[in-house]
């Protein structure tokens, strides 16, 4: 260690790694796993959240976790994000792409991806 | 990617309960149920509820499991880290709690929420043996600041500015002890880590090495810099293997990133660290007996003067800090000495790590700000006393220390506060005694461990100790006069004021606040020859009432040395002259005919 420089950036490389410990974010982007989410490909859906958030640096803000059965088995791939103070969001037949656009959009933009959630079509 | 971190404890306690099993079981099923890509395990320190473990939590969910075995494994990896569905038989959920499903919320149960972790704030949190986890939680921060930006005397300042004391025992202001090694100009200069803690009941210390390391050797770093030391050492007890194994890495770890070493920080300013390992003598926490040590010789107390300050290790000017003071150091400097002094009391600042103990629903580890009553230590943060019983008193300061009865449950725990009421503060060992503890029994147990512990190299010790035993164990057997309950007070005092060291002046405290608070007790022993709690044997005796007793045989039939006798369907006798007082009789009569008295 020669220089606080060095050790910053050790501490900017693994700070986005540990953050997932402090449980207390104020986006929770949730998949629906149960049985009928993962036979309908949650499990890409949830790999590709779990990197774009962290891709997008949104780590300190956003956790990705996993649900049992939302209970509309026909429309999984099912992702539901909760925000403070906001009413939840739900998306339906998620594909690893369209995961992307709503980390993109929503998450980070702040505009949900109306044309995927639940209300629509 | 990694979505989730599992975080297994590898604590002493959890360990023991199995945690290494687990830990490695998991991994395994990870690995066949394809999630070892997604899903990391990460071993941790001790997260205080050691009683409930093996303790394992989920993240980023944080659901908090307890008492996990091998065999959950299976169902927690395709349950919870596959589908989403936590396995809700295995959710710590605190009596009367109602806690909302899956996201339990470890800071809102009754067991965190009144703490506030300083010094424990990394245990079971980060991986102990990754270096890079600790500098993510700003760790080496403070010695890179105090290495690039501040002087010596900046740093001693501001140590002495936030108020810390010493958490080994006698709280002594570390800025000061700091600032008096510096001042004695020498060509070496040692800094010490005293992780002895021989306090029997205290672990807080073992804690703080086992989950986060790094922070003391970064503590002991910034104190060379702050006095002009060339070189640390630890001196652990070797029976800690699991904080001797982790030191060890973290020692490594620390030199392969030139935080320890030569020129730390690119600066001119080096400094290394060793571990020593010490036996287990109770008498090698002390710091003259603990140098001595470290020098190769026979663990025995020197004279003070001169102090360590001035003559210390090799005759060299020496500070000696306990585990827990120097793990506050960093976070001190971090948050400036403001945030530190804005907690605890007038002359107590910052948090106490307590070891709870005895009778008491969570056992553990608790860190609460300074100030905080004995109350609600016991009652909210440690859950209660078990079985609905009585609290009689809580032992502070472990064999040196006195006990703190009822009447003195809402003193706010400070240094001051708890000497006012004849006890000390100690390294945190917190032991809790129900109605079902007898106080002239524990006077004498932890009596007897000094006069084990005592070196023998004064006489007040080594012999007075031994005479005030023996006059406790006459009053237990029965034979004690009143006479001797004065005796026994001034033989106190004799030996508080000529021992040389602090274990043989301490060693009469548990007898003195017994004697202060609970001398009714010692009356009844003495006078009535009872024991009011019914544990010293030799002053109780079991009785069969006659008009209970159906005359079903079986006390007689489960008494070990057949002193009981009758016939079928008749009351039956115990011959007390026979009676070794075991109680299976007691315990095993259906109709509740014999009794202890
Ligand atoms: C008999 C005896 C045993 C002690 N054991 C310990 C111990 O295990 N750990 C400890 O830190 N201090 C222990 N001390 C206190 C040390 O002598 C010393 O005061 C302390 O390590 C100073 O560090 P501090 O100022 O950071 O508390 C003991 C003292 C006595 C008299
Ligand atoms: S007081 Fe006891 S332990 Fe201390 S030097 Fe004397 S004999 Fe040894
Ligand atoms: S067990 Fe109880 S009831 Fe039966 S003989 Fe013994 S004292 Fe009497
Ligand atoms: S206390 Fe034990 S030894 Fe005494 S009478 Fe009962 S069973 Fe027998
Ligand atoms: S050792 Fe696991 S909680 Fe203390």
């Amino acid at each position: 260690m020669k220089s606080l420089q060095e050790l910053a950036e050790i501490r900017d490389k693994m700070k986005g790694k540990v953050a997932l410990r402090e449980g207390h974010n104020d986006i929770r982007i949730v998949v629906g796993m149960a049985t009928c989410g993962i036979a309908a490909g949650a499990r890409p859906v949830l790999s590709t959240l779990v990197e774009e958030v962290e891709k997008q640096g949104l780590g300190s803000r956003a956790i990705v976790s996993q649900t049992g059965c939302i209970g509309i088995c026909r429309l999984e791939p099912i992702v539901e994000v909760f925000e403070a103070g906001k009413e939840k969001v739900t998306y339906v037949k998620m594909t690893p792409e369209k995961a992307k656009q709503v980390v993109k959009e929503h998450i980070k933009g702040g505009t949900p991806v109306y044309e995927y959630t639940i209300g629509e079509k | 990617m990694i979505r989730s971190h599992v975080l297994v404890c590898g604590g002493t306690g959890c360990t023991s309960s199995g945690s290494p099993a687990i830990r490695e079981h998991l991994e395994k099923e990870l690995k066949r149920q394809g999630l070892d890509e997604e899903i990391k395990v990460v071993q941790t320190g001790c997260f205080g509820l050691c009683a409930l473990g093996p303790i394992m939590i989920v993240y980023p969910d944080g659901t908090f499991y307890s008492r996990v075995t091998e065999d959950d494994v299976t169902e927690i990896v395709s349950e919870h880290l596959l589908k989403g569905r936590p396995v809700e038989r295995l959710i710590y959920n605190p009596k009367d709690e109602d806690m909302p499903h899956g996201v339990t919320s470890l800071s809102e149960t009754p067991f965190y929420k009144a703490q506030k972790r300083i010094a424990l704030r990394n245990c079971g949190v980060i991986d102990p043996e990754q270096i890079d986890e600790y500098i993510a939680v700003d760790g080496y921060l403070a010695l890179g600041k105090v290495l690039t930006e501040m002087t010596p005397q900046q740093v001693i300042d501001l140590i002495k500015a936030s108020g810390l004391r010493g958490r080994g025992g006698a709280g002594f202001p570390t800025g000061t002890k700091w600032q008096f090694a510096a001042n004695n100009a020498a060509d070496e200069k040692f800094v010490i880590c005293n992780a002895d803690e021989g306090d029997p009941g205290a672990f807080m210390d073992r804690s703080v090495l086992e989950g986060d390391p790094h922070a003391v050797l970064e503590a002991m770093v910034i104190a060379g810099y702050a006095i002009g030391g060339t070189h640390g050492y630890i001196y652990v007890r070797a029976e800690y293997p699991i904080a001797v194994k982790r030191l060890k890495i973290a020692i490594e770890q620390a030199r392969a990133y030139g935080l320890l070493g030569k020129n730390i920080f690119g600066t001119n300013f080096s400094f290394d660290v060793d571990i020593r390992l010490g036996a287990g003598a109770f008498v090698c926490g002390e710091e003259t007996a603990l140098m001595t040590s470290i020098e190769g010789n026979r663990g025995e107390p020197r004279n003070k003067p001169p102090f360590p300050a001035v003559k210390g290790l090799f005759a060299k000017p020496t500070i000696i800090n306990n585990v827990e003071t120097l793990a506050n150091v960093p976070q001190i400097i971090v948050q400036g000495p403001e945030w530190f002094s804005s907690m605890g009391t007038d002359c107590s600042k910052g948090t106490k790590v307590f070891a709870l103990g005895g009778k008491i629903n969570n056992t553990g580890l608790v860190e609460i700000p300074m100030g905080t009553t004995l109350r609600q230590i016991l009652f909210e943060i440690g859950g209660g006393i078990p079985d609905g019983k009585a609290f009689k008193a809580a032992q502070t300061g472990g064999p040196s220390g006195g006990c703190i009865p009822a009447e003195h449950l809402d003193t706010p725990i400070d240094y001051e506060n708890l000497k006012a009421i004849g006890s000390m503060m100690g390294s945190g060992g917190l032991i809790v005694m129900d109605e079902d503890n007898c106080m002239v029994d524990i006077a004498r147990f932890f009596l007897e461990f000094t006069v084990d512990e005592s070196c023998g190299k004064c006489t007040p010790c080594r012999i007075g100790t031994r005479r005030l035993l023996e006059m406790l164990n006459k009053i237990i057997e029965g034979n004690g006069t009143l006479e001797d309950l004065d005796k026994m007070e001034e033989l106190c005092h004799y030996i508080t004021n000529n021992a040389l060291c602090g274990l043989g002046q301490t060693a009469p405290n548990p007898v003195l606040s017994t004697l202060r608070y609970f001398r009714d007790e010692y009356v009844a022993h003495v006078v009535e020859k009872r024991c009011p709690a019914g544990v010293c044997k030799k002053l109780l005796h079991y009785e069969i009432d006659p008009n209970k007793c159906t005359g079903c045989t079986l006390c007689a039939r489960k008494c070990p040395v057949s002193c009981i006798a009758g016939k079928v369907k008749e009351p039956h006798v115990i011959d007390q002259s026979k009676c070794i007082k075991c109680g299976a009789c007691m315990e095993n009569c259906k109709f509740g005919a014999i009794s202890k008295k």
